[in-house]
């Protein structure tokens, strides 16, 4: 008996992933699952982050999805590399800083590579014609099979009859009346499928599962290209970006503030790497200042850090500044009011 | 006993187990490793990714906020491991 073909999904934690490979794996296929952490993965970070959020599920959901189709998932961090799709996208971004196109050619890449290496026959996705106005089009899927270098091993199952026929097809490797024909931005046929094979309780992420599509996430990605004079990031730094009030009252600085507890202790962790401001008379957030400040910054920093502390109503707040793991020092501050602070510091 | 740590503190999901991943790529059937995490999410991908490969886990702490999991490597293929 033939072994069977063998193919590597691309398996997000969503729920058109998880159907193109069930599809799939229908027809005999072995699968195996790769999800590629860029950092920018709006998967689990936020929810493990902030304790309001600590009752929802802090699953992964590519290992919940793997874990529902019985495959084998692979991890993998692209984190360095995938900064020069965010940095230098030839495709350019889509509203926000998301390089939609250029990242899913990356990924597919990525895929296409990790199959040749592993012996695997194609490679398949969930994408669906339509579906995104950037890269999920009828014109700009061939840009990816291209441009990947996947060329007609890269099947998407959910879409795949109203694309012209892959290799796997060609080559009955798989039956092409199998597969789908899904288009455009209805989840309709989605959920019917999943209802179908029996899925429920899948993720469903607003907006897409990447913080580049995220206004408010993008605004203050730029704020640091800005505030640098360069396009470059370090991991830490997208971390941080999803983390606390983000003020910048002075072009030369800005504060990280924690907006609870779960914040404040993962902006702990940061401490040593920043100058730190917390409150020591009244109940308070840790915040971080990142740039370069003087003592009037400074003092700034510590009414603002007061403002939103318990304090904030009292006439004076006493405020322990460090120097990364430095010993503190006591600075006595009056807490800025709500008027004090220009809409335009908050990024 | 005397096993080998993985210190994966304050990183987030999925970090901790694309570590977990990668250490155990070079350890033996036999082994164990206690994983030392801050993410609240390892208590399951952790587990969940044990389960994939058929890595058992052993035993999992929880106090003053730090996760600790300790994994015993079963599998000789896959996971990790290839």
């Amino acid at each position: 008996m033939a072994e069977p073909r063998t193919a590597v999904a691309l398996i997000s934690g969503g729920l058109d992933s998880l159907l193109a490979a069930r599809v799939i794996l229908d027809q005999g296929v072995r699968v195996e699952g790769v999800n590629f952490f860029t950092g920018f993965c709006v998967e689990g970070h936020t929810h493990a982050i902030r304790s309001r959020d600590r009752r929802r599920p802090k699953r992964n959901n590519a290992l919940w999805v793997a874990e529902q189709l019985g495959i084998r998932l692979h991890l993998i961090d692209v984190s360095t590399d995938y900064k020069d799709v965010v940095l230098n996208p030839r495709h350019g971004y889509g509203h926000n800083l998301n390089p939609c196109l250029d990242c899913k050619g990356f990924m597919v890449g990525r895929a296409y590579t990790w199959m040749q290496g592993h012996g695997f026959d194609f490679v398949i996705t969930g994408e669906v014609i339509g579906q995104r106005p950037m890269s999920q089009r009828r014109d700009t899927m061939p840009v990816i099979a291209r441009e990947s270098g996947a060329g007609d091993r890269l099947l998407r199952p959910l879409s795949a009859k109203l694309l012209p026929p892959t290799l796997p097809e060609r080559e009955g490797w798989i039956e092409r009346e199998r597969l789908l024909d899904f288009s455009g931005r209805t989840r309709k046929p989605q959920m019917a499928l999943a209802e179908h094979y029996g899925f429920r309780d899948y993720a469903q992420p607003a907006g897409g599962c990447c913080f580049l599509t995220d206004r408010h996430y993008a605004a203050k990605l730029a704020d640091l290209w800005r505030a640098r004079a360069t396009r470059d990031y370090e991991l830490d730094d997208i971390m941080l970006l999803k983390v606390g009030r983000h003020l910048r009252p002075r072009p030369n600085f800005k504060l990280i503030v924690a907006r609870e507890e779960g914040e404040n202790r993962f902006l702990e962790g940061y401490r040593k790497q920043f100058t730190n401001l917390t409150t020591v008379s009244h109940p308070g957030p840790l915040a971080l200042v990142d740039g370069e400040v003087s003592d009037e910054d400074l003092e700034l920093a510590a009414r603002l850090t007061a403002r939103f502390s318990q304090g904030r109503g009292a006439p004076r707040v006493q405020v322990a500044v460090a120097h990364g793991g430095g010993e503190p020092r006591i600075l006595e501050v009056a807490p800025l009011s709500a008027e004090e602070i220009p809409a335009e510091w908050y990024l | 006993m005397n096993r080998p740590v993985l210190d994966a503190r304050r990183l987030l999901c999925p970090l901790p187990v694309i570590r977990t991943q990668d250490r155990v790529r070079d350890m033996a059937p036999g082994e164990q490793l206690e994983i030392r995490c801050t993410d609240p999410g390892a208590i399951h991908d952790i587990p969940a990714w044990c389960r994939m490969y058929g890595h058992r886990v052993i035993e999992i702490r929880e106090a003053s906020g730090e996760i600790a999991i300790t994994i015993e490597v079963v599998s000789d293929e896959g996971a990790g491991r290839r």
